[in-house]
């Protein structure tokens, strides 16, 4: 079972709220998937507690933890200050930190995330920050008390797969706290190969909003996930390939 | 776990050594062909069942390393400046019950031998000493320090283990990498052959290495003392050790002896041999393992087994040693930690290694290149 904090999951699949079409085939695809994460803008939720949010009405399943993001943000001060607002309004520490200056491609800034990162974990927030698949910078963030690390697979919204492979297995190689492949996952298989790699968790939005069928692409990324999970544990049967034969090396040890 | 000691209270001697033990062919031939191998298949490839697999080991160990560390060797020598030491271990030749002439070099007696060192070739150097927290503590390595610091690129120290405000304290002055061997992961054991002194703290032994990547000491040795007991089943910890490191203190590089017990006057015969078969396997299995690790081999070993050995995954070789404090040229006569086998300078070993296409080197690191 996925452990973060002090919290564990059974469904390795985490979602997001945004780019659906309405608010309850985004309920029923979230239900399809199983999971128990779901990642909500912080900048989509009224923060004035009236309950009348179409949004928080269709997140009332008592399975799904709520993770607000801090999308939209653009530096660590904004960041910290909508982690607050998010604690208050959301009541959870729990926190999906996104800081990307630049609005075309979306991408974070480490440097940004770094700092936020530091900070919000000596404020007692569960920080999950959203990353380059940086290897260097993953360790810097364990350093500072990150509770995970989510690096992309490729620019966000792409559906390009996992274009960052090379350092994903890197990171994945050397984390020690859950890696959950955020971004870029574009279709089940490559979610399933995220998983089959090692990572803990995979994020998995626009794929699903923007899929014809959100409910049953919803179930196929559940299906998809759990075997790629299901085949990291059995071991993968090996590549083979054959050491070259040169002169021996080993023939000393007879003479 | 932020602990080593919490994972290795895991385990279980017995358990470990039996579960080395039951690998197969299979597991070996998993092991042998994954590209990132677990300790599972670490176990295998120490393991009886990978004697077979001898040679098919040594071309994959050749093939990663030369593709990390190409055709290089990395020469080191020791420097022993004193042979005090208030520890009893069975196997040493410094051991407090163990009549030698005690000596701790004085400032011009280590420019002597600092001099006949630099003469070799040398332009790093490995200090060494016992334990004796009167003789040999932190005033006395940071005045070394001091004073060999101008004459090399890079300092290395294999001494007590000591505290992390002590490492930190000596980094300024020159110290790139510290060496601390376990020499023995069996715990009872451990205090068999460590009966007195402070090294018979199993624990705080240890956590040394945690110390020293903590004090963030760019390069840190790690091993165990082969024939104390299975061989198997201390590497296997040694690597366990080695995992749990890296990703604690990832900026450390890594490297890793397996000295097997040599004789010395008064001195323990091995519980355990080691065949030369067995060291092969042993290197390649560690090389297999981790392609990044450092490995290197003393003037333990024999010549034509060194010969033999330079292309199969080893990274640093030293030559030219002498493993008592002046035994380059204050006091060549004195009495040694362990007998040395293989007697050839520097410049032989190089010329050894040139002629089978590598390069000897004499330098790796700079010290003016450390904040």
């Amino acid at each position: 079972m996925l452990k973060i904090a002090d919290r564990s999951f059974t469904s390795r699949l985490f979602t997001g709220t945004g780019k659906f079409s309405d608010s309850s085939i985004m309920e029923a695809a979230l239900l399809a998937s199983e999971t128990e994460l779901v990642t909500v803008a912080l900048k989509r939720v009224s923060l004035d507690h009236t309950g009348s949010d179409d949004l928080m009405r269709h997140l009332g399943a008592s399975h799904l933890n709520l993770l607000p993001n801090t999308s939209g943000v653009r530096t660590a001060k904004e960041a910290v200050f909508a982690a607050q607002l998010a604690r208050e309004a959301l009541e959870t520490n729990w926190i999906k930190l996104e800081i990307h200056p630049d609005p075309k491609y979306l991408l974070p800034d480490p440097i940004e995330t770094l700092k936020a990162t530091e900070e919000l974990a000596k404020l007692g927030f569960i920080v999950l920050p959203y990353i380059h698949a940086d290897p260097v910078l993953c360790k810097r963030l364990e350093d500072v008390g990150t509770a995970a690390v989510m690096p992309l697979g490729a620019p966000i919204g792409s559906n390009k797969g996992l274009r960052t492979l090379d350092f994903l297995e890197i990171i994945i190689d050397q984390s020690n706290v859950p890696v959950i492949v955020d971004a870029g996952i574009g279709s089940p298989s490559h979610a399933a190969w995220a998983m089959e790699l090692g990572a803990d968790a995979v994020l998995v939005n626009t794929a699903i909003a923007v899929s014809a069928d959100p409910v049953n692409m919803a179930h196929a990324f559940k299906l998809a996930v759990e075997a790629g999970r299901m085949a990291f544990e059995a071991k993968l049967a090996p590549t083979f390939s054959h050491a070259v034969a040169s002169s021996p090396l080993t023939s000393f040890l007879d003479e | 776990m932020n602990n080593f000691i919490d994972i290795f209270e895991q385990y279980d001697w017995d358990v470990v050594k039996a579960s080395i033990y039951r690998k197969t062919a299979a597991d070996v031939r998993r092991a042998l062909s994954t590209e990132k191998p677990t300790l599972e298949d670490f176990k295998a490839l120490i393991s009886p069942a990978a004697a077979p697999f001898l040679e098919e080991m040594a071309q994959l160990s050749r093939a990663a390393t030369l593709k990390r560390f190409g055709k290089v060797i990395q020469m080191y020598v020791p420097l022993y400046l004193s042979n005090e030491c208030n520890n009893i271990c069975t196997y040493c030749g410094f051991s407090l019950d163990n009549k030698v002439k005690r000596k701790t070099l004085n400032p011009i007696e280590i420019m002597q031998e600092v001099a006949r060192i630099k003469e070799m070739g040398y332009d790093h150097v490995l200090l060494v000493t016992g334990e004796h927290n009167l003789h040999v503590d932190v005033a006395y390595f940071k005045s070394v320090l001091q004073l060999i610091k101008p004459h090399f690129a890079s300092i290395a120290m294999e001494v007590q283990p000591l505290e992390v405000e002590d490492y930190e304290v000596l980094k300024p002055y020159g110290l790139s990498t510290v060496l601390v061997y376990q020499e023995t992961y069996h715990k009872e054991d451990y205090k068999k052959h460590h009966p007195k002194g402070k090294k018979s703290n199993f624990k705080y032994r240890l956590e040394t290495p945690e110390r020293i990547g903590a004090a963030g000491i760019h390069k840190m040795g790690l091993g165990v003392l082969i024939g104390l007991e299975d061989w198997r089943t201390d590497v296997f910890f040694t690597a366990l050790h080695l995992s749990f490191l890296e990703r604690k203190y990832w900026k450390s590089k890594y490297s890793i002896s397996f000295p097997r017990l040599r004789p010395f006057s008064g001195g323990l015969a091995p519980k355990v041999e080691m065949s030369d078969a067995e060291l092969v396997q042993l290197i390649c299995a560690y090389r297999i393992f981790n392609k990044e690790l450092e490995l290197s081999i003393s003037t333990r070993e024999s010549e034509s087994f060194r010969n033999n050995i330079v292309k199969l995954g080893i990274t640093s070789i030293s030559a030219g040693s002498k493993t008592n404090p002046g035994g380059y040229a204050v006091d060549p006569q004195s009495l040694e930690q362990f007998e040395i086998s293989d007697e050839r300078s520097p410049k032989e070993i190089a010329a050894m290694i040139a002629a089978q296409g590598y390069e000897a080197v004499w330098k790796d690191w700079d010290n003016c290149l450390m904040s």
